[in-house]
């Protein structure tokens, strides 16, 4: 186990590395350098002190010099600073990476909670109308773009109802249903455009454990239909679920991009996206990573999860190929 | 209820009536009259009426005629991306699957990678970076068409993962068949094997990759163009209709949602036409019993 996790551990540095050199060198590619940006935040500024600015900040040097020198100041904890925000990088992310993670634990505990009792009482009830209205349901959830679903649940339950409000974060002191009110939204966005890949997945593998013989031991046995469907059946189903949902996370983290942006939710995704379009190059380079490892350890979970599921996969073995 | 049969067949109408209408969009406009790009400043966010079967825009513009060359430009976009993703991906998947080892798991790394990554936020900074700092002319970069290329660019190289996931799993189970033993005993060379004896085997899998590919990429143009990064007005998209509707959900409604349903059906359409030929590929498991 422990050897599983440094090793994936390991993994994840070598990820990190390779994305934060990439993510350098488009974000080399972007319009504008930082200190052209400054020129045009100050019209005093002449050549002369432009092409000093550059040298003080390293700007004329290549690429690849500049990226070391953030490696070592990013590898002692020094992230820079936002152009944006004034502040130290770190400083700006922390606040929005507990809101991502916020969202993105509660729309897949409620994409479970919808996706999972969908799929068993499809697969229950395999060829029926529930199985056929479900299968339907999921087909068009995963046809539905995650940004127009946002678009028509703004518009009932915002803008027709008036129930919730249509973005932000909650005022402060507003208590708890305050809270609630304002990640409504937001979250059902994100768990209804999952919670079908999770119904259809289970229905999949639970129509497959149905046929198997330890099920039908267990019925021969006299157990009841709902202890073979929750007990026998479900145990073996939900393996391919944890890693559908291991692969999921990276899925879920472009949805909570979106979901945040439309949203108006101080989260990685609106961060990440505010910053590339406002040029804060600092910001985007750290949240990117940061988003990384979030989708990283989320998947890394899964696995442990699958692992925990399923005594025949050996962490120690798995990854090693 | 209705069969899988008819939803198959249902989607395939429904994909071709919206290619044919998008494709004939100039005659469409042409036979109604109308004119997608003139706006009307008096005739903003009109009601449906006889001059604008489907309402104007917030510029007065007609949506009808909006709608249909939108469709010509994400169809464009989607199948133009998907053949290349499909190309790329097929190539990947074949050579992964034959040859194997090394060549093989890295492969297979790459792809659990791509899947894992926070894949939109990388689209997004490749979304905005300046060509003209690849080396690309000014005036070029600037251009509608430069925009087109870049987002098929940018979706066809993450969009062969999965078709070449689902082309090495093909090849493997090829590989150990009798036919391309014999092939391999006769003597062809790797290549002839994996062009001429496994690929048109695997061709079915290709499809149904490819028809997959078509729906994801756009989805992708339609939120890139959603967040102003993928195709720029004044050129129409289906994604890039739906920036302002957000603005507008109060006053006009209707905006938001005639782009999206469009979305919703291509995209329905592409992974309905999918599953049936795949539901036809392996009649063993159940192509007719359900």
């Amino acid at each position: 186990m422990s050897a599983y996790l440094v090793r994936r551990a390991l993994q994840a540095v070598a990820v990190l590395a390779a994305m934060s050199l990439l993510v350098h060198v488009l974000l080399a590619l972007m319009p504008g350098d930082p200190v052209d940006l400054m020129a045009a935040g100050d019209p005093r500024m002449t050549a002369a002190d432009l092409q000093r600015l550059r040298e003080l900040h390293g700007v004329d040097r290549p690429m690849l010099e500049r990226y070391l020198a953030w490696a070592g100041t990013a590898l002692q904890g020094d992230f820079g600073w936002s152009r944006a925000f004034r502040r130290p990088v770190l400083e700006v992310i922390a606040p929005r990476l507990w809101n991502t993670v916020l969202l993105m634990g509660s729309a897949l505990a409620l994409a479970l909670a919808i996706g999972l009792p969908l799929g068993i009482w499809a697969a229950a009830r395999e060829g029926s109308m529930v199985d056929r209205v479900v299968n339907l349901a999921c087909f068009a959830g995963a046809a539905t773009p995650t940004f127009w679903l946002a678009l028509l649940l703004m518009m009932l339950f915002a803008v027709q109802l008036g129930w919730l409000p249509a973005g932000g974060l909650p005022p402060a002191r507003s208590g708890l249903a305050g809270s609630l009110r304002h990640m409504a939204l937001p979250v059902a966005t994100l768990a209804l455009a999952e919670a079908g890949i999770y119904a259809r997945h289970l229905r999949a593998a639970m129509v497959e454990a149905l046929a198997e013989d330890h099920v039908r031991t267990a019925r021969a046995k006299g157990a009841s239909r709902l202890r073979v469907l929750l007990v026998h059946a479900l145990r073996n189903a939900m393996i391919p679920v944890a890693t559908v949902a291991a692969l999921g996370f990276g899925g879920l983290f472009s949805g909570a991009l979106v979901t945040e942006t439309m949203f108006a939710w101080p989260g990685m995704g609106k961060l990440i996206y505010d910053s590339i379009l406002g040029s804060d190059f600092n910001v985007a380079l750290v949240a990117l990573l940061f988003a990384t490892l979030l989708t990283l350890l989320g998947s890394l979970l899964a696995d442990i999860a699958c692992a925990a599921l399923d005594p025949r996969i050996s962490l120690a073995e798995a990854g090693r190929e | 209820m209705i069969p899988r049969r008819v939803l198959g067949r249902a989607a395939i109408a429904l994909a071709a009536t919206l290619a044919l209408l998008c494709a004939a969009a100039p005659l469409v406009e042409a036979a109604l009259g109308l004119d997608h790009e003139a706006t009307d400043l008096l005739a903003r966010l009109e009601p449906p009426s006889l001059a604008h079967p489907l309402g104007t825009d917030d510029l007065g513009r007609d949506l009808l005629a909006r709608l249909l060359h939108g469709g010509r430009v994400s169809l464009l976009v989607g199948v133009v991306a998907a053949t290349i993703a499909a190309v790329l991906g097929t190539g990947l998947g074949l050579a992964a699957g034959y040859l194997g080892g090394r060549l093989d798991s890295i492969l297979m790394r790459v792809t659990d990678l791509v899947i894992a990554l926070p894949l939109l936020a990388l689209l997004i900074v490749l979304a905005a970076i300046d060509l003209t700092r690849l080396g690309v002319p000014e005036d070029m970069a600037r251009s509608p068409e430069a925009g087109l290329a870049r987002i098929v660019a940018i979706t066809a190289a993450f969009g062969w993962t999965t078709v070449a996931r689902l082309v090495r799993a093909a090849t493997l189970s090829l590989r150990a068949r009798d036919f391309v033993r014999a092939a391999v005993a006769l003597g062809a060379s790797p290549a002839r094997v994996m062009l001429v004896h496994i690929l048109p085997s695997a061709m079915p899998t290709v499809l149904v990759a490819t028809a997959l590919a078509v729906g994801e990429v756009i989805k992708f143009e339609s939120v890139l163009s959603f967040l102003g990064l993928g195709i720029q007005p004044p050129v129409p998209s289906w994604g890039n209709m739906l920036t302002n509707a957000q603005e507008l959900i109060w006053t006009a409604p209707a905006l938001a949602l005639w782009p999206g349903l469009l979305i919703l059906g291509t995209v329905a359409a592409c992974n309905l036409l999918a599953d049936a030929a795949a539901r036809r590929m392996r009649p063993a498991r159940g192509g007719g019993r359900r």
